[in-house]
């Protein structure tokens, strides 16, 4: 514990409330007359409450006052500067009292949606008076233009989600894990069993964590969140640790923009999510879990929340599941919206109460993650790919796809052609065939941005490439999260361009001096260019930041906050010099 | 204690280290040198500037050699062409957006690698005037490089105090105490543990600070004398800066046991009584001083 | 011997060890370069208990905080011992090989039980026997400590009660293991070494040994008087019943720093000769026939210095001292010259090698070696020799290396000799401030914005009670005197019980209120415990 010091600003009766209401099962220091129970050590027990607690204080506000903030951080014994500084980190925590009445409407104008009307949408919400933030993807592409709603004294609404009806998945390629969407009830525990639910555990059970992660690695799973590393090997070296304590987290702070198929894993099949990490947990030996959902995706955190609240209650989780001597829970911890928080291990610094920022890799995640200690990290997809490896088998899961890519993979579709939504696909399918199950003519296809704003643009000529990871590595793309966005050529693909430019400024977290400096310099140029013709010198300096934030960034952010602008360049999208 | 060894090749040299060691340390175990900016002997490297970035042949990306142990048999290119370029990228971009005029090092640094930021849209990160908020330092954030070694100092690096901290994102990040009160309202302790580790004079004494605007800071009239803090008996090295036999700023050395380079509020300022005349008047011996009181 | 000279470890040790009981010491705020190994200890995984009467900023680092009483010190540390021995946790082996005296001492601190130690100390039993069962099991363990132990009538007591626990759990004389006295003044160790107390000669040779007095006697052509001196303490004894008629004060301010200051004004003011000898102007110096200006020593004078870890360090000119000013040993010299004396050595240099010759422990510090190695520990008795991180290894050899087995004490716990009253129902403790120091003629010259004067801090519920609000004008009585303070209302501080600093004496003479009582063995005055009554002050008395 540092040296606390406050500054007089009180917070009021309702803030007192909810910060109590946070510690009331906290190990909080003890403060008698004549002894106290404090020290560096309580201090960090309990600051992974300030993430929580500063949404606890917007939600109920509308904004984090300074006398809530000084409340929650000497609550927590966090000195209150990295207090401040942790609260300004995120986009949906403001620090200043509103200047307007009313709800904050953040409106997606990200490639998907800004295609889909998303100015039009704004204009709307302004005319009728009210407070718009533009925003970035809200991972709803399949009902853009997407919005969002921080209101002043509530839980926050993604609007867009509200209605039901706009799920849009397509099973018509492949349906094996999607095949519990739209059947089973994500309310209902009984749903699932009833749908096979729990077999995949009980399997794992039966056979053991040796043998479970050896099947895993058979069947060649890799992650689905966009770096397709091996699950197995992750698995496997945590596994191998003896440490006391190791955690599962689950990535599901998706933000890579035109991705939501994370999302409707949790709105639509929760149970099978929190099934799989219990069968991680189990065969490595951890014992803690954690759920990192972005903080814009309210329904899909509700849905969650009651699912795991459910499975609490049956016993599958807890102390002792089912009377053998594994020990698992769970906890939901909520982003606030920023997209760096989905590389691992600013997660990690995210849930335990720090500035998202990036730590420096190597000690990777198994060996020192979550609170330092040995940790595995996986992509909801991955996931539920586990269940579908145990119950199906080994063989079977590798009779679709690739011999490189095994299985099949999710793909969230998205752009100005054609339905948008979540198709499933066996990994080596044609892109052309994607794009036809979606609607999407080929003829019309001028662009398509393959794996999100991190990705890589691809021009017509790439319409026959395979979905698989060799196959895009051939285009010198990559799947990535899985999100592909198609554009016509009725879109001005430089305000695209330069609109993934500012979404790089906006979410860079500002550690490192290539992304830092590189990200608001790149976003300079493209601005520049959107005004007047561009210039060589111009392309020099485009192609020079690429070559900086690639090379020497922290992160994955830096390393692709330039993938997108240069291929579209590269493949002749935008860009004609004078 | 079985010291494991590792060997690899630094810029074609045969180098053994043990485990453990970064890249850093062990190219100047041989005599290369690698710039640094955000590095500090007595701090743990946080690897954000990336000026020290180097080739490694296992490694996709340039890697940060102050804070990257050494792989065994990697193959380190510490100069090539690939290195020289972002190490001028990093330094066309620190000096784009911050002053760099008060950084010797990196002004030389900025020379060697031909960086021109000259093509960059005027647009610093921070147009603040300098804070003058007490009469030991001063912060001028335009030049601060958010190299964050003065939020470790204050932080758990050194002081444990954490008055201050980075806020905000990306272009915006700043150093600051939390809603950018001023300094003495916060937790600050005014140990100027800050002060000591900064690389660009952003935060100054508030000595140097009014002997530059009255044009009569004069380095090369400077002298630097060690010797031992007269507060407690803990026995802090101080390094004295005098100019015109007046004390002007006082650090401590990195590498001394003691101090690690860190003081506390008396050691860093608290000579005052040896120089002000108010209080030490040239005294000749008194005989038959009157009793006041 | 066990028990005397200095601090047993080296800084860095606490960075490496499990357990660190901090006891009577705001390290925080008065050691903060120290504090800052113990910060690197607790972020590397070791374990705090602080015992101190106030919630202090070091307690506020610490797992658990035992706000014990002021003055109940050897109570708490007897029921540590007591709890050690009969929960079979002692070091038995360690003790029977080094140690003498424990089956008395077992005997001796059977009274304090932990029932007995709760109501004494005011602090949970419960929590006495963790800090007793944490600070025995660790691997490794430190108790460090500072002015709360020592400024008390019995405050060498006080240390030996801490030493028992050592030589109870062989926490001593190993890496990582200590007991650390943290010195409150920049070279008071050093001044011990070089002989500056009444029964010593430099490098702790006593003055009644007459193979160590013949070596000096040697060196300076002269007799030396056997007996040992006068410590300050007494020296004020001596002067009130007119024994002691002439003083030389260097570098000392009692007319601002003694405890019962009155008293020590008048003594001074009646003496026949009072020569003072400062860098400034002091309030001691105004009651002098002649002072003489003294150059100040670590930044217009070369010399030496040594530190708590026993560190001797050199200081070096880095300004021309003002004009009439002079280094001390220059004045000292002439003074010796005019009276007689052949002394040779001029130079801080020579004067240093001399002291090498006739000091064993220092003989292999030459200035060259100070200056390549950043300083030496002592004893380091050769040229070859580097220096001693931590002492009383012996302890751990067989045969002890030809010494005495270090003895347990016996401590009784008798509490504050003032005791509260109904007229004087508050305990008054006195302390540092992180910004200022001792009594503030060096610190209040710069511009500390952290400076708020000397302010008395109450609890909460006491100002409840006298109806008090924070900032408002009191009158302080204590059975010697009275002052006017600002109150300032303090969260974390223990009812019944005040704090200031002793840092203003321009602005509140606090001193007028301490105790003058001392400890018999080391001559420290009770500065840790007074008994005050505060009052509140009506419209007429408000200045």
């Amino acid at each position: 514990m540092p040296d606390l010091k406050y500054t007089l600003s009180e917070p009021d009766e309702e803030e007192k409330r909810l910060v109590q209401a946070l510690t009331q099962n906290a190990q909080v220091p003890i403060r008698g007359d004549r002894v106290a129970f404090g020290g560096v050590r309580r201090a960090k027990n309990l600051r992974n409450l300030l993430l929580p607690g500063l949404h606890a204080l917007q939600n109920a506000k509308g904004w984090i006052s300074p006398g809530g903030l000084n409340h929650l951080a000497e609550t927590l014994r966090v000195p209150a500067a990295e207090a401040f500084g942790v609260a300004s980190f995120y986009d949906l925590f403001t620090l200043e009292e509103p200047a307007y009445a009313g709800p904050l409407h953040h409106v997606c104008v990200d490639p998907s949606c800004g295609v889909a009307g998303a100015e039009a949408r704004i204009k709307a919400l302004q005319a009728q008076g009210k407070a718009v933030h533009e925003g970035p993807c809200l991972g709803q592409c399949d009902r853009a233009p997407a919005y969002f709603v921080q209101a002043r004294s509530s839980e926050p609404v993604d609007m867009t989600a509200l209605d039901n009806s706009k799920q849009a998945f397509d099973t018509s390629l492949s349906g094996k894990l999607l095949r519990r969407f739209g059947k089973v009830d994500p309310s209902d525990l009984r749903s699932y069993l009833d749908n096979g639910g729990y077999r995949a555990f009980e399997t794992a059970l039966s056979i053991g964590g040796a043998a479970v992660i050896s099947r895993i690695t058979e069947a060649g799973l890799t992650g689905r969140g966009g770096a397709a590393f091996p699950t197995g090997v992750k698995w496997n070296a945590v596994a191998a640790h003896e440490a006391y304590e190791k955690h599962i987290v689950v990535n599901a702070d998706e933000s890579e923009p035109g991705t939501f198929k994370d999302r409707m894993i949790l709105e639509m099949d929760p149970f099978a999510l929190i099934e799989a990490m219990t069968i991680a947990a189990v065969s490595t030996g951890s014992t803690k879990g954690w759920i990192y959902v972005r903080g814009e995706y309210a329904t899909a955190e509700r849905r969650l929340q009651s699912a795991l609240n459910e499975v609490q209650r049956s016993g599958l989780l807890g102390h002792n599941i089912r009377g053998t001597d594994h020990s698992f829970d769970i906890q939901i911890r909520q982003g606030a919206g920023a997209y760096i928080c989905g590389e691992e291990t600013a997660l990690f610094n995210s849930i335990e109460g720090f500035r998202g920022e990036p730590r420096s890799k190597p000690p990777f995640p198994t060996e020192s993650g979550l609170f330092r200690s040995p940790t595995i990290v996986n992509n909801p997809e991955t996931l539920i790919n586990v269940l579908e490896i145990l119950e199906a088998g080994v063989d079977e899961f590798r009779a679709s796809g690739t011999n490189d890519s095994p299985g099949t993979k999710l793909f969230c579709v998205s752009g100005d052609i054609g339905t948008p939504g979540l198709y499933e696909a066996e990994f080596g399918t044609p892109l052309r065939r994607l794009l036809e199950a979606a609607d999407i003519p080929a003829e019309e296809v001028y662009a398509v941005l393959l794996g999100g704003a991190a990705g890589r643009f691809l021009n017509s000529s790439a319409i026959d490439m395979p979905l698989s990871f060799e196959g895009a590595k051939a285009y010198n793309a990559t799947l990535g999260s899985g999100a592909v966005m198609v554009f016509s050529n009725r879109v001005d693909l430089t305000k695209v361009v330069t609109r993934l430019g500012k979404f790089f400024k906006d979410e860079s977290c500002g550690q490192c001096v290539p992304c830092r400096v590189g990200t608001q310099r790149q976003h300079e140029v493209l601005l520049q260019i959107g005004d007047s013709t561009p210039t060589r010198r111009q392309r020099d300096l485009l192609d020079d930041l690429s070559i900086v934030m690639g090379d020497a960034s922290i992160c994955g952010l830096g390393h692709t906050a330039a993938s997108a602008v240069q291929s579209a360049i590269d493949q002749g999208l935008i860009w004609s010099e004078t | 204690m079985t010291e494991q060894n590792i060997s690899l090749t630094i810029d074609g040299q045969a180098v053994t280290v043990p485990k453990e060691t970064t890249i850093l340390e062990a190219a100047r175990s041989v005599g290369i040198d690698i710039p640094t900016l955000c590095w500090a002997e007595n701090l743990t490297p946080v690897n954000v500037c990336r000026l020290c970035v180097v080739e490694a042949d296992n490694s996709k990306a340039l890697v940060p050699a102050c804070s990257r142990a050494c792989d065994a048999g990697s193959n380190i290119e510490t100069n090539n062409e690939r290195v020289t370029k972002n190490r001028r990228m990093v330094l066309e971009l620190l000096d784009s957006a911050n002053d760099l005029s008060q950084s010797e090092e990196l002004q030389d640094l900025m020379a060697n690698y031909e960086a021109d930021s000259s093509r960059y849209s005027d647009n610093l990160a921070a147009h603040d005037e300098p804070k003058v908020e007490d009469d030991l330092f001063i912060r001028a954030y335009d030049r601060c490089v958010l190299c964050y070694k003065c939020v470790q100092a204050c932080g758990e690096e050194a002081q444990f105090t954490f008055a201050i901290a980075i806020a905000n994102r990306g272009f915006d990040a700043r150093v600051s105490t939390e809603h950018d009160i001023p300094l003495p309202e916060s937790a600050c302790v005014y140990c100027g543990n800050c002060i000591g580790v900064c690389p660009t004079n952003a935060l100054q004494f508030k000595t140097e600070f009014d002997l530059r605007s009255a044009a009569n800071w004069r380095p090369e009239d400077q002298e630097v004398t060690e010797t031992i803090c007269s507060y407690c008996g803990v026995g802090c090295t101080l390094e004295l800066h005098t100019q015109d036999n007046e004390i002007v700023k006082v650090t401590s050395p990195a590498d001394h046991s003691v101090t690690s380079g860190h003081l506390c509020v008396k050691g860093r300022f608290g000579w005052e009584y040896v120089q002000a005349p108010v209080y030490r008047p040239p005294s000749a011996i008194q005989t038959d001083a009157a009793v006041d009181d | 011997m066990f028990g005397a000279g200095g601090g047993t470890s080296s800084y860095c040790e606490v960075e490496e060890t499990e357990f660190v009981l901090l006891w009577g010491s705001n390290a925080r705020a008065a050691h903060p370069i120290y504090f800052h190994h113990v910060l690197k200890g607790i972020r590397s995984g070791a374990s705090m208990f602080a015992v101190d009467p106030r919630y202090t900023d070091s307690a506020k680092f610490a797992d658990a905080w035992l706000g014990l009483n002021v003055g109940t010190d050897i109570a708490l540390a007897n029921a540590i011992a007591r709890e050690i021995i009969v929960s079979g946790l002692y070091d038995a082996e360690f003790i029977s090989r080094s140690t003498s005296g424990f089956a008395e001492f077992a005997e001796h601190v059977d009274a304090y039980d932990l029932a007995y130690a709760e109501r004494i100390t005011g602090v949970d039993a419960g929590v006495i026997r963790e800090t007793a069962h944490r600070y025995a099991t660790a691997k490794t363990a430190q108790i460090l400590w500072t002015l709360g132990i020592t400024e008390h009538h019995n405050g060498v007591e006080n240390v030996l009660s801490l030493c028992n626990l050592a030589l109870l759990t062989g926490h001593v004389g190993r890496w990582g293991s200590g007991l650390v006295p943290l010195r409150g003044q920049n070279n008071v160790q050093g001044g011990g070494d070089m002989g500056a107390l009444p029964n010593k000669l430099p490098g702790f040779q006593d003055v009644d040994d007459d193979r160590a007095r013949a070596k000096f006697e040697a060196l300076y052509q002269t007799t030396l008087n056997p007996e040992p001196g006068l410590h300050l303490t007494l020296m004020f004894e001596a002067m009130s019943r007119g024994e002691l008629k002439a003083l030389y004060v260097i570098g000392e301010n009692p007319a601002d720093s003694e405890a019962d200051v009155l008293r020590a004004r008048a003594l001074l003011q009646d003496l026949d000769f009072l020569i003072v000898q400062d860098i400034f102007m002091t309030k001691t110096a105004r009651y002098a026939d002649v002072v003489l200006p003294a150059s100040v020593g670590w930044v217009e004078a070369d010399g030496t210095v040594t530190s708590s870890e026993r560190r001797v360090q050199r200081v070096r000119a880095a300004l021309v001292p003002p004009k009439g000013a002079r280094a001390d040993h220059e004045i000292i010299g002439d003074l010796a010259m005019r009276l007689g004396a052949t002394w040779q050595a001029q130079t801080p240099e020579e004067l240093w090698d001399e002291l090498r010759s006739i000091s064993p422990m220092h003989a292999g510090m030459s200035y060259a070696r100070l200056e390549e190695n950043n300083g030496l520990q002592w004893p380091c008795p050769d040229l070859d020799h580097p220096g001693t991180p931590f002492l009383h290894g012996w302890l751990w050899e067989e045969g002890l290396s030809g010494h005495d087995p270090a003895p347990f004490s016996l401590t009784t716990h008798e509490g504050p000799k003032e005791t509260l009253s109904e007229e004087f129902p508050i305990r008054l403790t006195t302390g540092r401030v992180l910004d200022s120091y001792n009594t503030g003629v060096q610190s209040r010259a710069y511009k500390s914005p952290l400076r708020k004067g000397a302010d008395l801090e109450i609890s909460t519920v006491d100002a409840l009670e006298l109806g008090l609000q924070n900032g408002e004008e009191v009158l302080v009585l204590s059975p010697r005197g009275q002052v006017k303070m600002l109150v300032s209302i303090q969260k974390d501080q223990v009812k019944g019980l005040a704090f200031t600093t002793f840092h203003f004496p321009d602005l509140v003479d606090l001193n007028v209120l301490t105790n003058d009582e001392w400890d018999p063995l080391s001559g420290t005055a009770e500065f840790k415990a007074a008994a005050i009554r505060i009052e509140k002050l009506t419209g007429n008395d408000r200045a």
